[in-house]
């Protein structure tokens, strides 16, 4: 009796999803497509538009700082270890 | 055990680089061959480091690229840390790294490893990151690890003890417009082993001590910053080659020693004719101290430091940067010249400059020459 019940109610269920499916105005969820296209992107490539700078010139810099400053990390700058602390 | 925990890692990488091929990837490009020399200069309160530093780069077959890079720094110290309780000193750091990025479907790899060797100091890392254009090239997810292997010495002593250090990152560029890219890195950092010097001594009722430091640290930087393009619309139509950018950051660290720190960065960058690029820039950082920092401790604490890198303090930075290029032979080779001058100014509030009683500061200079060519 109660498995008869449970098969009626997935059927109501499934029922109410396709009707609601078939509804003309319900709205359809599209993927984002990405907006900025790849021919748009010429003005990015120039390297004044470069997030990282020279490679050497940005390690001494993180240098500096890492050995001078309390804060360290996030920089985008792989530097290795040292005593300089 | 560590079989099992290593089966996860393994796993949990796996799973990472599949979620990341999963976003519709475009192929990306090995790193361009170039090869770098600088010299470098630091000047300021006391302490002068310079050196020269070298970076070579060559691909192989298309999908292999390998890097060697060396780093000197000659130090002549006569800091105030020195000065006032020990001898002013020489010494010279050779830094090797050596690297290898691999391009495995849409997915850049670079492994890396480096050495740093000074009279009482070894330092030793290995890393692993991967960098994966997605979203049709308009987000670029790089993750990273880094682990490091630190002796500590003294001189007279010898190596006594160990440092360990183990990084993570995880960050991401994203195209907004045609003309402004936005950016987000977290980095956490955790070390464990002796964190402090042998050499510095802190202050307890105006008395030296030896300095006490914890054995354990975590820290974590969150940094948001941006580029944009900002050329008016006469110069582009002008055909003179005169583009301009903005840029700028914020980042906030944060430790389990109770420091936190604040850095604002911004600069202007812009073309002058085709060969000179200008870049102008600021920057301005802020700390509070470590829980444990005391300039003159009043009470004995279980760990005690007056490392001034610990204390509260600001500094400020105004720099210039100009970019010459040399030789242009499109589709072949360039080589560009680059000169870089920064004045940094110290103000400290709470480390006393113990030979006047003023609270401490100082102004240094950062110099980088640097020739590369890109072929």
């Amino acid at each position: 009796m109660r498995t008869a019940f449970a098969r009626a109610a997935l059927a109501s269920l499934a029922a109410a999803l396709c009707a609601g499916c078939a509804m003309p105005t319900m709205p359809t969820i599209k993927p984002i497509e990405p907006w900025v296209k790849p021919y748009e992107r010429e003005r990015l490539a120039d390297p004044i538009m470069q997030v990282a700078g020279d490679p050497l010139i940005d390690k001494h810099r993180d240098h500096v700082y890492t050995v001078r400053e309390g804060a360290r990390g996030a920089t985008g700058v792989q530097g290795g270890g040292c005593g300089c602390n | 055990m560590g079989a099992t925990k290593r089966g996860n890692g393994v796993v949990a990488v796996a799973g990472v680089v599949g979620a990341l091929g999963a976003g519709g990837a475009q192929a990306v490009d090995l790193p361009a061959d170039t090869a770098e020399a600088m010299v470098h200069l630091y000047n300021g309160g006391g302490t002068k480091a310079y050196g020269p530093a070298f970076l070579v780069r060559k691909s192989m077959a298309d999908r292999v690229s390998v890097s060697g890079e060396y780093f000197v720094d000659m130090v002549s110290n006569a800091s105030i840390d020195v000065v006032t309780t020990a001898s002013p000193y020489k010494e010279t750091r050779n830094e090797f790294g050596l690297g290898l990025d691999y391009v495995v479907r849409d997915t850049l790899m670079h492994v890396s490893g480096t050495a740093s060797r000074e009279p009482d100091y070894d330092a030793n890392t290995i890393g692993l990151d991967l960098t994966q254009d997605t979203f049709g090239g308009m987000t670029t997810v790089n993750l990273g690890f880094t682990k490091g292997s630190d002796k500590v010495g003294q001189k007279g002593v010898g190596f006594f003890d160990t440092a360990q250090h183990w990084q993570w990152r995880i960050g991401a560029t994203q195209v907004l417009t045609p003309r402004w890219v936005a950016s987000a890195n977290l980095e956490v950092v955790a070390d464990s082993g002796y964190l402090g010097s042998p050499y510095r001594v802190a202050r307890v009722f105006g008395a030296t001590v030896p300095e006490s430091m914890p054995r354990t640290r975590e820290s974590r930087a969150l940094k948001l910053g941006f580029v944009g393009d900002v050329t008016p619309a006469a110069a582009e139509q002008g055909g003179e080659p005169s583009r301009r950018s903005v840029y700028g950051d914020y980042r906030y660290f944060w430790d389990t020693w109770g420091v936190r720190a604040h850095t604002l960065e911004g600069g202007y960058r812009r073309y002058f004719g085709t060969n000179w690029v200008a870049d102008g820039f600021v920057r301005l950082y802020k700390q509070d101290h470590a829980l444990f920092y005391s300039d003159d401790a009043q009470t004995p604490t279980t760990y005690i430091t007056r490392n001034r890198q610990l204390s509260t303090f600001h500094d400020a930075s105004v720099g210039a940067q100009v970019t010459y290029t040399l030789k242009d032979v499109p589709g072949q080779y360039n080589v560009k010249l680059d000169g870089s001058y920064q004045f940094m100014a110290f103000r400290y509030n709470d480390f006393t400059d113990i030979r006047t009683g003023k609270a401490y500061s100082f102004d240094a200079s950062v110099l980088e020459l640097a020739m590369t060519a890109n072929f």
